[in-house]
């Protein structure tokens, strides 16, 4: 078991490298394409102010992604977060134009009106037994006929809250005494390295307390580093335009609350087994029911949160809303990472996953290619990744 | 002078982590039965997988010469063209299919470009014939017992001509008379010129029918019994498996107490929706008592399973029609496999692919799953913690895996049945049933797996133990209850059980059969 320890440096990276060749391969994947754009875009691709909008543009995309990546890895599916999402951002556009509920409230508002949504199609599949295609798939036709029902006689709403816009258009305060670079956003950036250092090095020790096996120190400052330059280049970039984006923020919180749960919780044990053998979790005592249902009120909150992003960011609710959200957030998970036959599936490597997917549609919009072309693209990217993800997966085996 | 059908030279076959195969010699002669034997995880399994092109051509090192010359298959079906079959540990049957169909399938007869479905069904009722089973070829293979799924397999293999057959555990799952009928049938297929490699844990039934033992050890062959020279002994068997001498198979229990009785059934009956409403236990009565064994001995079909299963948590959503269920002289009601494990009762599945495992997850994984209650810090899991409670079991019941976050779908048949029982022990019951807990597991685990339970019941658990394997259920019991047709038929203390009783009162409902 300690053979490791007498490695050298270069075949301990290496043993690294081939033990996770699915999850970098992801990596150079997306800094292959986003080297491309900013090659063909001559720097434009890479530029501050891009890196920001592309952020803003994603959220959403980011969003609905990690909710169905837990769907997925339960082996579920649900095809109605699209107009889920497009209804939910017109539900709040009405309220607050047209009932002068403030943005805070319509925002709660919203994210129940998603949860009930979920209970409702979670419902049909754990307690009557629909399966999720065909329950979401009706769901799919609801929701876009209440979508374009509730604009009907306005047309597009345009929304003029400024609260509610800046989600998905505005960046955090900075500090009173501002300089050229956004000193908040590099401040955070700082934190979060400290905070991710301390809790690596809190991990290390815990396990060195226990006498497990660690990689060397070497591997692990090289890691360090390397985690906290990525780190502190974002920040920097950011902090070259206007600092971080609102979006930036909600969506690393619900990533942070998701990743906290799917690895560290009982809940998220629960959910990897019943992706792997439903009948297997039953039998060790688990609720594949209430799990099941909790996944898709999940998902379907998210959707409604993935719809107030998307209204903010256009400001307005129009009925065109939502429309193919679910192929991207499928695509995300899937070339994130999240296995075909479920079970497997991290909702880290999703946002990887969705700034691959974002990264196509942003850089192929700055190059001037047409939406057709895009949409080929992307399914030509898709289909590598999970062939790429089938093969290694097998080769493991 | 010796023919040889089959000479494997060398073999070397690694995994990640794991040699499973180191410089494997094997050779096997025209028309005999020749049985490989070894621990779990020795790599009969794996060598067998060579052989068939399961592991093609390429990642494996050495030769396999057959007929005389060297095979490169790149697959089964290249195997199966030299009419190599291999009948797997897990049966392959499509459950939804019927017997002609999946005895033609992947073979199909062919008209044209259509399938010629009546002279598959007229040739489907022949292989069934040559197999004895005396079924109708058009119903479905769910409807058969495992016994009968396993003459089907064999039927499917004779269809394709076979000339060299390799059945890996094929009486793992099967009772005491479909085992033997099945050895008949592997007698008269050697007769009419088939050669078989059988792998069997069976040690006993080896004896009986071996021409030539194999024996293999961590990856290596240790050596080649002719049993034609003189009469092996199970013993000698055992000592080149194990590599030391085994005196009992049947580890002595220490004297002790029975306290208060810990778990009772009283005129418990059972209907199943899924069978037009038919019942499936009738009035069973039964009772285990503080730190006491006992078996429930039965026919396949004899509804033990499905008494195990109506107890823990009725999740396969039988009617309980009458009866109650007391633990520890209160009455309880459990509405899930949950509620069955607060209450203090777990159950080890017998079926580990199906229900009992998740084969895609690692050992600590499935090792804790049932019980992170006990793993808990606060609001999260303390890995660490999983890995010392993981690495013990891994320890103590000698789970063959390089570490604990080796994948359970990657681990020999009988190494998964030990994580299948790590992980109820781990859960600490106060009532255990095991469900055929040694199935496809060697005479070291099961020594290992029989102390456990001794050392279990000496702590006060009680431990209800369903078994096919007679001798087992004889060996370990106190007491022991005999089940037919979901009627308990009998009930045995240790000294008054023998084989005969047993059998007598297991064949006793066989009056009622349709
Ligand atoms: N796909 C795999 N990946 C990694 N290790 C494997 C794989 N398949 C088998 N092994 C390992 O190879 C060794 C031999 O396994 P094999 O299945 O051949 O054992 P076996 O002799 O058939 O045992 P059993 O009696 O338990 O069925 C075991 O240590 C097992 O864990
Ligand atoms: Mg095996």
């Amino acid at each position: 078991m300690n053979e490791q320890k007498n490695m050298s440096l270069g075949q301990e990276l290496v043993t690294l490298l081939k033990t996770n060749i699915r999850d970098y391969m992801m990596y150079i994947a997306l800094v292959v394409i986003m080297a491309f754009f900013s090659w063909r875009t001559n720097g434009g691709f890479i530029s501050a102010r891009n890196i920001s909008n592309l952020i803003n543009q994603a959220g959403y995309v980011a969003i609905l992604a990690i909710g169905m990546t837990i769907i997925l890895i339960i082996k579920h599916i649900d095809l109605s977060v699209g107009y889920v999402a497009g209804f939910c951002g017109a539900v709040a556009a009405i309220l607050m134009t047209q009932h002068g509920v403030n943005e805070w409230l319509t925002i709660l508002i919203v994210l129940i009106l998603g949860a009930l949504i979920g209970l409702y199609q979670g419902t049909l599949v754990t307690r009557v037994g629909v399966p999720a295609f065909v329950a979401t798939l009706a769901g799919q036709f609801m929701f876009r006929g209440l979508l374009s029902l509730s604009l009907e006689s306005t047309g597009t709403i345009i929304v003029p809250n400024k609260g509610f816009n800046a989600l998905s258009n505005g960046f955090i305060p900075d500090l009173p005494f501002g300089t050229d670079l956004h000193m908040l956003t590099l401040i955070i950036g700082v934190v979060l390295v400290v905070a991710m250092i301390y809790s690596q090095l809190k991990e290390r020790r815990n396990k060195q307390k226990y006498n497990f096996q660690v990689s060397s120190n070497a591997v692990f400052i090289i890691k360090m580093v390397a985690f906290a330059a990525i780190i502190m280049i974002i920040m920097y970039t950011l902090a070259d335009y206007s600092g971080i984006p609102w979006t930036a923020v909600i969506v690393g919180v619900v990533l942070f609350a998701y990743n906290y749960v799917l690895n560290q919780t009982r809940l998220g044990r629960y959910v990897y087994g019943i992706g792997g053998n439903d009948q297997a979790a039953e039998l060790s005592g688990i609720n594949v029911k209430r799990v099941t249902l909790y996944a898709f009120i999940s998902v379907s909150t998210l959707a409604a949160l993935a719809g107030v992003l998307f209204t903010s960011r256009l400001q307005s609710a129009t009925p065109q809303a939502g429309l193919g959200f679910e192929l991207d957030a499928i695509a995300s998970s899937y070339i994130g990472g999240v296995a075909v036959s479920g079970g497997i599936g991290r909702v880290t490597n999703t946002i990887i996953g969705s700034l691959v997917i974002m990264s196509l549609t942003n850089g192929m919009n700055l190059m001037g290619v047409g939406i057709s072309y895009q949409y080929i693209v992307k399914g030509i990217i898709f289909i590598i990744a999970v062939a790429f993800d089938i093969r290694t997966r097998k080769s493991v085996r | 002078m010796s023919d040889y059908i089959l000479e494997m030279r060398n073999i070397v076959k690694e995994f990640p982590g794991v040699r499973a195969l180191d410089n494997v010699n094997f050779r096997v002669q025209r028309g005999e039965i020749h049985c490989l034997v070894g621990e779990n995880g020795a790599g009969k399994s794996t060598l067998m997988k060579v052989l068939s092109g399961v592991y093609p051509h390429g990642t494996y090192e050495g030769d396999i010469v057959y007929n005389g010359e060297v095979m490169n298959f790149k697959s089964i079906a290249d195997s199966e063209a030299k009419e190599i079959a291999i009948i797997y540990q897990e049966l392959a049957l499509i459950p939804e299919l019927s017997l002609y169909e999946n005895i033609y399938y992947g073979h199909e007869i062919v008209k044209g470009h259509k399938i010629d479905w009546n002279e598959t069904i007229v040739r489907a009722k022949e292989m069934l014939d040559k197999v004895r089973l005396n079924a109708d070829p058009s119903m479905k293979v769910k409807e058969l017992g495992v016994g009968n799924q396993q003459l089907v397999e064999i039927a499917k293999a004779l269809s394709k001509n076979v000339k060299l057959l390799i059945l890996d555990e094929p009486t793992a799952a099967l009772n005491e008379d479909d085992s033997q009928n099945l050895l008949q049938l592997i007698r008269e297929l050697k007769e009419s010129g088939v050669t078989c490699i059988m792998i069997s844990h069976k040690l006993r039934e080896i004896t009986a029918i071996a021409d030539t033992i194999t024996v293999l050890r961590d990856g290596a062959t240790i050596c080649s019994i002719d049993c034609h020279e003189y009469e092996v002994t199970e013993a000698e068997i055992i000592k080149h498996m194990v590599g030391r001498e085994m005196d009992n198979i049947y580890p002595p229990r220490a004297e002790h107490e029975f306290g208060d009785i810990a778990f009772e059934l009283k005129d418990w009956t059972v209907v199943d929706p899924a069978k037009d409403g038919r019942e499936i236990l009738h009035h069973v009565n039964i009772n285990v008592r503080k730190g006491e064994i006992v078996g429930l001995q039965g026919l396949m079909g004899a509804g033990r399973t499905e008494l195990a299963l109506s107890v823990f948590g009725n999740t396969a959503g039988y009617k309980i029609t009458s009866g109650e269920m007391y633990m520890d002289g209160k009455q309880v009601h459990f509405k899930s496999a949950r509620s069955a494990i607060d209450g203090g009762l777990a159950y080890v599945s017998e079926d580990r692919k199906g229900n009992g495992l998740i084969l895609i997850q690692d050992i600590k994984y499935n090792i804790t799953i049932a019980n992170l209650q006990a793993l808990m810090s606060g609001t999260s899991v303390n890995k660490n913690e999983e890995i010392m409670q993981a690495n013990y079991y891994k320890d103590s019941i000698n789970i063959k895996a390089p570490s604990v976050e080796q994948l359970v779908g990657n681990l020999s048949g009988g190494n998964q049945q030990k994580v299948q029982v790590a992980k109820w022990m781990f859960v600490k019951p106060n009532v255990l049933i095991l469900d055929e807990p040694t199935r496809g597991i060697d005479v070291g685990a099961k020594f290992e797996i029989y102390t456990l339970m001794n050392r279990l019941v000496e702590e006060g658990m009680s431990i209800i133990m369903i078994s096919s394997e007679l001798p087992e259920v004889l060996g370990m019991s106190d007491r022991l209850y005999v089940m037919s047709e979901g009627t308990i038929t009998g009930e045995l203390t240790a000294e008054e059980a023998t084989e005969e009783r047993v059998m007598a009162m297991a064949i006793k409902g066989g009056a009622q059969d349709e």
